[in-house]
């Protein structure tokens, strides 16, 4: 399936190939470079290229295409959605996924890449099942290992493989057992420039970080399960028991792992945490332009609102904005047009503002669009759908472990169109 | 060499030459130079050779014998191969670290080998033999890493070898080693494809494989070498649908895409004009009742066949994977196969998959945007989900807008229009342009609006931005096309923006708006060529050509007052420099300008030009992609891929569905050698042929299914058995049970497709066999007509109930409940009359013989089928089971002589009562020997009057030589106290006693040696009976022991791991107390059995009747 993969930084140099199948010459990747330049954005290269004997497939994350080159049919969501699993696979082993990671990693990079394709079709993808394969780089390790000459490589099969729990690895231990969820909402909304909500809806996630020893049964009820509309879940949630009782029955991978990601039925009315009072104005003729934004709290069900960040991509005739923010600090790039705000909290007395005026190139004219305002933000403590988890079970095992539930409230692709 | 001496003192210069020329030369002087000479020549040589003396560092490090300094070179050698660097020089120092015990190491040897072995074939070879030694390997991580490492060694050399290694490895102990000789398939398919023949075999044997872990990749192999054998995955075709939500997500994908298209070519199509569809059809995979029932109702409508909807359900809980990939791979299933009704509950998760990643989206809005053309309603109630966000990329905003403008229809347009005034002013020039597009595409669709677009596109004529500007042009143009009697202002108004507009495309459209209807614009139409004529020679191509065009319009029109100026610009077009443009000039100038040569044409010119044009239709870029399969690479270039496999059409008739029934395979539980013996041995001494004994059975079995509870329930232990199945498997991870489990699992989809075959031939076969069994009960089977729903059906619901119950360790009361009520088969026996049982036994035993181990098989299979691959031996709890059988034997109720021509014969079915649990069920057959016909056959008076009897219906008439079965429950209330009746006719009455042995008390039950052990703790002393008794040297074996005991006692064999002690359990039918029986086989022949249970009264008797049963041969 697929055949060779590239990797290739922001500046258009491939740092790292590897082929699964025959030896494909890195001068296809010429057909991608072509897309690229054609794009404005880095965002916009079309993800699948034809070319005359292959078709390139390409996934943009971190500033690193990963390029899958493809010589037959296949779902190309495949493709794609096993190359963002290399991508979230590099991250859990290195921390972060950069050039320079990858580059100083380059063994344990192939290493992983032989384990998780084979001939091209993905053999291994769990990471609980890699990392006993290959163990993740530490600095311990690696002293470890140049005194003791053993390896970072498994010898044995990963138990998981076999199992039916192919996510869990066996004989885990812990001194002291934890299991973590944090129950995080998204907002979703377009405001219009009347401050109407166009549309809003709430995506949110749980995350677990499981510590416990040997093979719990975990199960986690809600308070109103009724809320969730449509759910995904790891394959360790057993479907059918979800299905008639609206219970998350499971046997947890060891580690971080994404236990669910849900919607909130759209029957639900959406609380959007805050209001956005603007007043962004150009006029004709005249070089200047003035800007004016006031942020206030709106339903936050007496929470604070938390590490708040105002974007906005100014008009291109902009040359410069010179403001002044009534608390925290802005910053405007000449070159993309960029504008952000990083206000922090936002204090009911005093809202903040930020105020001030535009200079535009000399003799353009007026912008025919006002800038979109994307925010972001955080609300400690609560999800704003009120999706409640009920009780945490442990089953299978004998100890009590630690349980805790955190609850986070974020913008996700708020706009304020102005 | 001696000149490289000589010259030693002589000029460098001279040395340098033949130095290049000769590299044997070179390498003897090096030595001897000097040190500048060195120096010279190095800087002559090229940055190459500072590279290979990097690598003659790492050959030496590789031939060192430190482990560590190895590893560390191999490091440095994959660093090379990463960055794209040539390594294969080291090919020989590499390849002779393959054996090495360090396990780093040879994976990184691996990893250089397979790089390079394609370029070096003969080098490879020398490391073949270390793989074929690790093929043998116990480890089967190193026997799968050897297997796969060989396989990717494209050296054409060894595919014998690779052949022979794939065979093996396909027969392997360990599914991952299977699962790699799967992918090997693949690797050897292309490096020779002359092995395709060979190859198909293994993929077909590994086809039947069970582990999920195989499944997929097998799959994927299959689509590589063989896509068009479809025949390989008939038989293959429920195993894979049952194991599909086990099977890791990647193999998914690819056994759903396979799937889709096997479907296509195997059922009719669910689409049909005037079908009726279920619509409960998605709830009934929880609740199965309802779609048993909706099913027999749309009989005659549309029945979707039983193996395409177990597909629709196996896929559909897959929608909520977290794989992307998965869920869309199910989403074109169901788009693909499902009836058009259900095709909507994937909306959501598409919508859900907007969520992710950027190239995500990309695809899943493409499919979307296919999907939205024909399903509008689909996605209508998402519509919001697909507004437009500034920080969408491009390609994302476009595909939102070509979705947005499918699902405008009247109700939302105004909506959709607001949203469409913002993306115009989006700063995204090129995504304005497109919004524009849309904006015209939602005018021609949606009539009520037009007007309101065509006034909004004018305004936009007046943006600053030329690209909106040239757009709303092109745009306009189109709709005025559609309707353009009323709209000579908006072409006034373009020719007066047209000085400004500079946009080629836009330019040209004016023009031609112009000359199209330049009879409504008699005065502008002439100064705007006027115009043109001027700047003709600075205008691009396709402005040229719309003038020339308008030039011979105006020219025929209005000639007078164009005419100079047409000759003008005809004569411009001549000397242009395209030759389109010098083309297209002559051939106005023929058709307009009369001459002598045009002839004909000439006088057509004016209908030629100024023809009616058909609106030009404003169609969805993804209008054709629907030709393409959803979600595949085709789809999403709209071009076919390399590889790409049609998607057949439904074919008019359905294929044999007969293909996909899977052998039955004798299940392997304890009792199953007895029943096939007992088989055996009466088809030697068969009365009827097989033939008609078939069909009995299918007569039998097809009154069970055509009862719908009973079928319900069988479906219903199903689905349970399903769910529980795989929180088993989710437990027990050992493959001990794989085995088993698998012979298993194939005969019990082969029974569930008898099953049907069955309900097809419903009814027939009942009637046939009816006047043949006239003299003697052979009629068992059938049902008489006054029991409709006896024996069969409440056998296979039994069987069904205690199937799915044999996995789950603890099971919802209410099932339990329902168990409990279903009892076991009694079962008659004769103790006299050996010759007589033995004819009777013929004539109608077969039925209950091979019914019961056939509902066995169901059973196991059912929930085997279910569970997939990672099935272990599941320890039930106490539980009541299907009767284990033995020979039935017939009493005799009432002799002919006696009963003035009327004869009953009784005996014990061994299945549950179903008028209460606490009743024995009895089979009467009624024979009217007499030469007249009998009539009002009831049972009358009874004795004691208190005895609990459940009578059948009064028989209105029984004609000669007829015969008739009719069930009755008796509580006998666990004693073997005769149940005294009257049996009456309309004439007579006779006194009749049904005397139970004590064995048909009992219903059995399944249980674990551990509970068995417990219970019979629990009840000693007083509660215990046992004798040592003499066994018959016949009776040694565990089948013959069972099988007498059986015969004796209707009770359920606990499975045992002592060889030497059988235990068997039951309980009483009416208070339900257990009866454990054991016999441990003692020295030269003789046993200690004892029973425990409550009963002690039961308990001798049993104790005798089980003594007498052993000791005889």
């Amino acid at each position: 399936m697929i055949h060779s993969l590239f990797l290739v930084n922001a500046s258009g140099d491939i740092f790292l190939e590897k082929h699964w199948k025959s030896v494909v010459s890195r001068s296809v990747c010429d057909y991608f470079f072509e897309a690229q330049e054609r794009a404005t954005e880095p965002e916009n290269v079309p993800p699948v290229i034809p070319t005359p004997h292959h078709y390139l497939i390409s996934v943009l994350r971190h500033r690193i295409y990963f390029v899958a080159v493809i010589q037959s049919e296949v779902p190309p969501l495949f493709v794609i959605e096993f190359l963002h699993r290399v991508v979230d696979t590099f991250q859990d082993y290195f921390g972060v996924c950069t050039e320079a990671a990858i580059k100083d990693n380059v063994v344990v990079v192939y290493e992983l890449l032989e384990e998780m394709l084979d001939n091209g079709f993905p053999l291994a993808t769990e990471s609980n099942i890699l990392k006993e394969l290959i163990k993740p780089p530490t600095i311990l390790r690696t002293m470890v290992n140049t005194i003791t000459g053993s390896t970072n490589v498994g010898e044995q099969l990963p138990t998981g493989q076999l199992s039916v729990v192919p996510w869990r690895r066996t004989g885990v231990k812990y001194t002291n057992n934890e299991a973590y969820f944090d129950v995080v909402e998204e907002i979703d909304a377009i405001i219009d420039k009347s401050g109407s909500t166009i549309t809003a809806e709430i995506q949110g996630v749980i995350d677990a970080c499981v510590k416990l020893t040997g093979m719990p049964d975990l199960t986690l009820s809600f308070m109103n399960p009724r809320l969730l509309d449509d759910v995904s879940f790891h394959p360790c949630v057993r479907f059918k028991r979800w299905e008639a009782e609206r219970i998350l029955s499971f046997i947890p991978p060891d580690g971080n792992f994404r236990l669910l990601s849900y919607h909130v039925s759209s029957q639900n009315l959406v609380a959007i945490p805050v209001y956005v009072k603007h007043n962004i104005s150009f006029r004709e003729g005249s070089s200047q332009g003035r800007f004016d934004l006031t942020l206030g709290p709106k339903q936050t069900m007496g929470k604070a609102v938390e590490s708040v960040l105002v974007s906005s991509q100014l008009p291109r005739g902009v040359l410069n904005a010179n403001l002044n923010p009534s608390q925290g600090t802005y910053t405007f790039d000449p070159v993309t047009k960029m504008l952000t705000w990083d206000v922090g909290k936002i204090n009911p007395q005093k809202l903040p503002s930020l105020k001030g005026t535009m200079s535009l190139q000399a003799g353009a004219s007026k912008p025919d669009e006002n800038p979109t305002i994307n925010i972001q933000l955080k609300i400690q403590q609560m999800a704003i759908s009120g999706l409640k988890v009920n009780r945490l079970d442990m089953y299978g095992e004998k100890y009590k472990p630690f349980k805790g539930i955190k609850y986070m409230t974020k913008a996700g692709k708020f706009q304020v169109r102005t | 060499m001696d000149v490289g001496f000589s010259l030693r003192s002589e000029a460098v210069g001279a040395m340098r030459t033949a130095m290049v020329s000769a590299e044997n030369l070179q390498l003897t002087l090096k030595p001897e130079l000097s040190q500048e000479e060195q120096a010279l020549t190095h800087s002559n040589r090229s940055p190459k050779e500072t590279h290979k003396v990097g690598n003659e560092d790492l050959k030496e490090m590789l031939e060192s014998n430190k482990e560590s300094l190895k590893l560390e070179a191999m490091k440095r050698v994959v660093g090379l191969i990463a960055k794209g660097k040539n390594a294969s020089e080291l090919f020989p120092a590499v390849v002779k670290n393959v054996a090495n015990k360090n396990i780093e190491l040879k994976k990184l040897v691996y990893v250089y080998l397979v790089r390079y072995a394609e370029e070096q074939q003969d080098l490879a070879l020398l490391s073949i033999s270390t793989f074929q030694r690790a093929l043998k390997d116990p480890n089967q991580f190193i026997r799968a890493s050897a297997l796969r490492v060989l396989s990717s060694i494209r050296v054409p050399i060894i595919v014998p070898i690779m052949m022979l290694a794939i065979k093996e490895s396909a027969a392997d102990m360990s599914p991952y080693v299977r699962k790699t000789s799967a992918h090997a398939i693949q690797k050897l398919y292309s490096l020779d494809p002359d092995q395709k023949e060979q190859l198909i075999e293994v993929i077909e044997k590994l086809l039947k494989d069970k582990s999920t872990l195989v499944a997929g990749s097998v799959v994927m192999a299959f689509e590589e070498v063989c896509p068009d054998r479809i025949d390989l995955i008939h038989k293959n075709y429920r195993k894979l649908c049952n194991l599909l939500v086990d099977v890791e997500e990647w193999g998914q994908v690819v056994i759903i895409s396979m799937l889709t298209r096997y479907a296509r070519t195997q059922f009719i199509s669910p689409w049909k004009e005037g079908a009726m569809f279920d619509e409960n059809n998605e709830k009934a995979f929880y609740d199965s009742d309802s779609e048993e029932k909706k099913d027999q109702m749309e009989a005659k409508t549309y029945i979707m066949d039983p193996d395409h909807r177990l597909l629709l359900r196996n896929t559909k809980p897959l929608l909520q994977s977290r794989n992307t990939a998965v869920v869309m791979s199910v989403a074109q299933l169901y788009w693909h196969l499902a009836p058009k009704h259900e095709v909507t509950i994937v909306t959501k998760s598409l919508v859900r998959l907007l969520r992710s990643h950027r190239e995500v989206q990309y695809i899943v809005l493409q499919n979307i945007a296919t999907m939205s053309i024909q399903r509008k309603g689909m996605f209508e109630p998402f519509m919001k989900s697909f507004y437009v966000r500034s920080t969408d990329s491009t390609h994302i905003k476009t595909l939102k807008l070509e979705i947005l403008t499918n699902l405008a229809n009247e109700a939302n347009i105004s909506t959709i229009l607001r949203e469409f005034q913002t993306y115009v002013k989006s700063q995204d020039k090129a995504f304005a342009a497109a919004t524009i597009q849309a904006i015209g595409r939602c005018a021609t669709n949606i009539s009520e609006v037009t007007d309101t677009c065509l006034n909004g596109l004018v305004l936009l004529l007046s943006n600053r931005d030329e690209t909106v500007v040239a757009e709303s042009v092109v745009v306009i143009k189109k709709l005025l096309q559609t309707q353009p009697t009323q709209h000579s202002e908006i072409i006034k108004h373009m020719a007066k923006l047209f000085d400004n507009i500079t946009v080629p495309m836009a330019r040209a459209s004016i023009l031609w708006l112009m000359g199209e209807y330049c009879e409504r614009v008699p005065k502008i139409a002439p100064d705007v060529l006027r115009k043109m004529a001027k700047t003709f020679t600075a205008e691009e191509d396709i402005v040229k050509l719309q003038i020339v065009n308008l030039a011979a319009k105006l020219y025929l029109t209005n000639s007078k007052q164009t005419k100079l100026l047409t000759q003008y610009i005809l004569n411009l077009g001549k000397y242009d420099q395209n030759y389109d443009i010098r083309d297209r000039t002559r051939f106005i100038r023929q058709l307009i300008v009369p001459s002598e040569k045009s002839g004909a044409l000439n006088k057509y010119a004016r209908r030629i030009l100024l023809a009616p044009k058909p609106a030009p239709v404003l169609e969805s870029a993804f209008k054709d992609r629907d030709r393409y399969q959803l979600g595949t690479l085709s789809h999403s270039l709209n071009t076919k891929a390399s590889g790409y496999q049609e998607l057949s059409d439904w074919p008019a008739v359905a294929p044999d569905q007969s293909v996909r029934n899977v052998e039955v395979i004798e299940p392997v539980k304890e009792w199953a050698p007895l029943v096939g013996k007992a088989k055996q041995r009466k088809s030697d001494e068969k009365f009827y042929s097989d033939e008609e004994e078939e069909k009995e059975e299918e007569g039998s079995d097809s009154s069970g299914s055509e009862d719908s509870s009973s079928s319900s329930s069988s479906s219903e232990s199903g689905s349970e058995s399903e769910e529980e199945s795989s929180e088993e498997s989710e437990k027990t991870s050992s493959d001990s049970g794989k085995s088993s489990s698998g012979s298993e699992q194939e005969s019990s989809s082969e029974s569930e497709s008898q099953q049907k075959k069955k309900k097809k031939t419903k009814k027939a076969p009942q009637k046939k066999s009816k006047p043949a069994a006239a003299d003697s009960d052979s009629d068992e089977n059938g049902n008489g007509p006054v029991a409709p729903a006896s024996s069969s059906s409440a056998d296979s619901s039994s069987a069904s109930e205690t199937d799915s119950e044999d996995d789950s360790d603890s099971d919802s009361p209410a099932v339990q409940k329902k168990k409990s009520d279903v009892k076991s088969k009694p079962k008659v026996e004769v103790k006299s009359k050996k010759e007589v049982s033995l004819l009777d036994l013929d004539d109608f035993s077969p039925a209950p013989t091979t019914k019961a181990p056939k509902s066995a098989v169901l059973s196991s299979s059912l929930l085997s089928d279910l569970e997939g691959l990672s099935l272990s031996n599941v320890s039930p709890a106490i539980q009541v089971t299907t009767p284990s059988f033995g020979p039935v034997k017939t009493y005799e109720l009432l002799h002919h002589m006696t009963g003035k021509g009327l004869s009953a014969k009784y005996h014990f079915p061994r299945q549950p009562c179903l008028y209460q649990p606490s009743m024995v069920a009895v089979q009467v057959v009624l024979t009217n020997s007499s030469d007249h016909s009998l009539e009002e056959i009831h049972i009358g008076d009874r004795n004691p009057a208190s005895l609990n009897l459940h009578c059948f219906n009064t028989i209105e008439r029984l004609e000669p030589e007829a015969s008739v079965t009719v069930s009755m429950g008796i509580d006998f209330s666990d004693s073997t106290q005769a149940a005294n009746f009257q049996l009456c006719t309309k004439d007579d009455q006779f006194s009749v006693s049904i005397q139970p042995a004590v064995g048909e008390l009992f219903m059995p039950i399944t249980m674990t040696e551990q509970d068995f052990s417990k219970e019979q703790g629990k009840l000693l002393g007083m509660n215990e009976t046992s004798e040592t008794i003499a066994m018959a040297t016949a009776n040694t074996s565990s089948q013959a022991i069972s099988k007498q005991v059986l015969s004796v006692a209707n009770v359920g064999v606990v499975s045992s791991t002592q060889n030497n002690i059988h235990r068997f359990a039951g309980r009483t039918v009416s208070s339900g107390a257990l009866v454990l029986v054991s016999l441990e086989m003692k020295e030269s022949s003789s046993a200690l059995l004892t029973i425990n249970t409550e009963k002690s009264v039961m308990a001798s008797m049993l104790l005798r009747d089980l003594k007498q049963a052993l000791a005889q041969a």
